[in-house]
């Protein structure tokens, strides 16, 4: 059910990417698609009552790791958050520079080659 | 009652993902997007993992400042919602071929609850659990996985970050005229 | 942009409380880059957290003031640095044990939590430093101050 939820969070990024015609929308869209796909990645590695992967001092190893989350997913969304960061920040600047050489965000009016 | 909260945070992004994209205001658009950023942080946090939620929560800030730079620029300019009839049919099928998709992905789904890593005792985070502080002398067991086992994926990551930034840096830049008309300008540095 | 001059910066209040609070977001972000093989963090989130501390204090203090503090000669240094640390790290497992990326110096034995982290705290450094000068520089120039309006006025 929480996996549904999740997926609908995806579709709604598609939908909002394949609808809107304003670039600052597009990549916005894009920001909730990724949201949704690092929630589904972390949502398989959470245990009914886990504790998360850090080890304290005076805690029973074997008890603990019968306890603790799937470490492997939460290090690779973690990449995946600092990348998402570094591609916006490239999409935000294009779109600067497309509204500067065609005064307007509407992709649909971009079409024509110019310069 | 983990789930139940989990659930009502998720519904309440995917409210916010869709007032972000209805709205027309873009200013309205981006506060409501940081709003869905903030709850997946939230999300994060009943997840146990709390690196993730520290790294959401800054990765938001900066999202929301580099966002408001692209929407305050455009002065308002509001694309008007033109829609098109074949425009959205296309959409809508697009959505519901993603959705069959996923229910066909669905199945072959673990338990929520129940981790991948139960099923395969040879699963490589038994491993990165069991032997992480012994080897790499790292108590949080991410930084182990991300620093040690899988350092290459960092290097990746880090490669990724460069490129991006030296991207950025160079579509934004002046045009390259504009210093050859000025000679002087060198010597104030 | 460039041709422009440089902005001041806000409000007298806005800008007291940015002294104020810069030092304790800086020193955040350094404690979290440090303590990234103890606690929940590491490299990425304590060089956001960094860098969103300058964009603080691009933003409220102004251009000048933002670029005396950490100018762009020396967000492009420190990015380069980074890196360096990084591979340098890599490839000192390389020589040491003869794999690239080995941990060649794991800070402490097993179940002893200190302060020190061995080839993993070196690692979280290059790479705090990575990210934090990368999205400062980014978000220099996307607040068009990047390219020498000092001379250019």
């Amino acid at each position: 059910m929480i996996y549904f939820l999740c997926f609908g969070l995806i579709l709604v990024g598609l939908y909002g990417v394949l609808v809107r015609r304003n670039t600052v929308k597009i990549i916005i869209s894009l920001l909730v698609i990724e949201y949704g796909i690092h929630l589904l990645l972390v949502l398989q590695g959470y245990r009914r009552g886990g504790v998360p992967p850090i080890v304290e001092p005076g805690t029973d190893q074997q008890t603990w790791i019968g306890q603790s989350v799937d470490p492997l997913p939460q290090a690779l969304v973690l990449t995946s958050i600092v990348i998402g960061l570094g591609v916006l920040a490239l999409l935000v600047s294009l779109s600067i520079r497309l509204f500067e050489r065609y005064g307007t965000m509407d992709i649909s009016k971009m079409r024509r080659l110019k310069g | 009652m983990p789930e139940i909260v989990i659930m009502v945070l998720v519904i309440l992004m995917i409210i916010g993902a869709l007032l972000a994209i209805e709205t027309s205001n873009l200013l309205h658009s981006v506060i409501s997007v940081g709003a869905v950023g903030f709850l997946l942080s939230i999300v994060f946090l009943f997840l146990s993992a709390p690196d993730l939620a520290i790294t959401q929560i800054a990765v938001e800030v900066i999202t929301l400042v580099l966002l408001l730079r692209a929407a305050v620029r455009s002065e308002n300019d509001s694309v008007p919602h033109r829609r098109k009839i074949i425009d959205t049919l296309v959409a809508v099928l697009m959505i519901l071929a993603m959705a069959g998709l996923g229910a066909r992905m669905f199945a072959d789904f673990p338990q929520f609850g129940e981790p991948v890593m139960d099923r395969f005792a040879d699963a490589p985070s038994n491993t990165y659990l069991q032997d992480g502080l012994e080897k790499t002398g790292a108590a949080n067991i991410v930084t182990a996985v991300l620093l040690d086992f899988r350092a290459y994926d960092t290097l990746g990551e880090v490669t990724v970050l460069f490129c991006a930034v030296v991207g950025a840096l160079s579509i934004l830049r002046r045009p390259a005229r504009k210093r050859l008309d000025r000679p002087d300008k060198e010597k104030d540095k | 942009m460039s041709g422009q001059k440089p902005t001041e910066g806000m409000s007298l209040i806005v800008k007291t409380t940015c002294g104020w609070l810069k030092g304790f977001i800086l020193l955040y972000g350094i404690h979290i880059i440090l303590y990234g093989h103890l606690t929940p963090g590491g490299g990425f989130a304590g060089g956001v957290i960094a860098a969103s501390a300058f964009l603080l204090i691009l933003l409220a203090e102004g251009q000048r003031a933002g670029l005396k503090t950490f100018s762009k000669k020396a967000a492009l240094t420190w990015r380069s640095v980074g890196a360096l640390i990084f591979l340098a790290v890599a490839g000192l497992g390389l020589v040491v044990t003869g794999t690239f990326f080995e941990n060649f110096w794991t800070g402490h034995a097993s179940g002893n939590f200190t302060h020190f982290g061995g080839s993993i705290q070196a690692s979280e450094i290059g790479i705090g430093l990575l990210v934090c000068s990368s999205l400062y520089l980014v978000a220099m120039v996307l607040f068009g101050c990047a390219f020498g309006f000092e001379s250019e006025r």
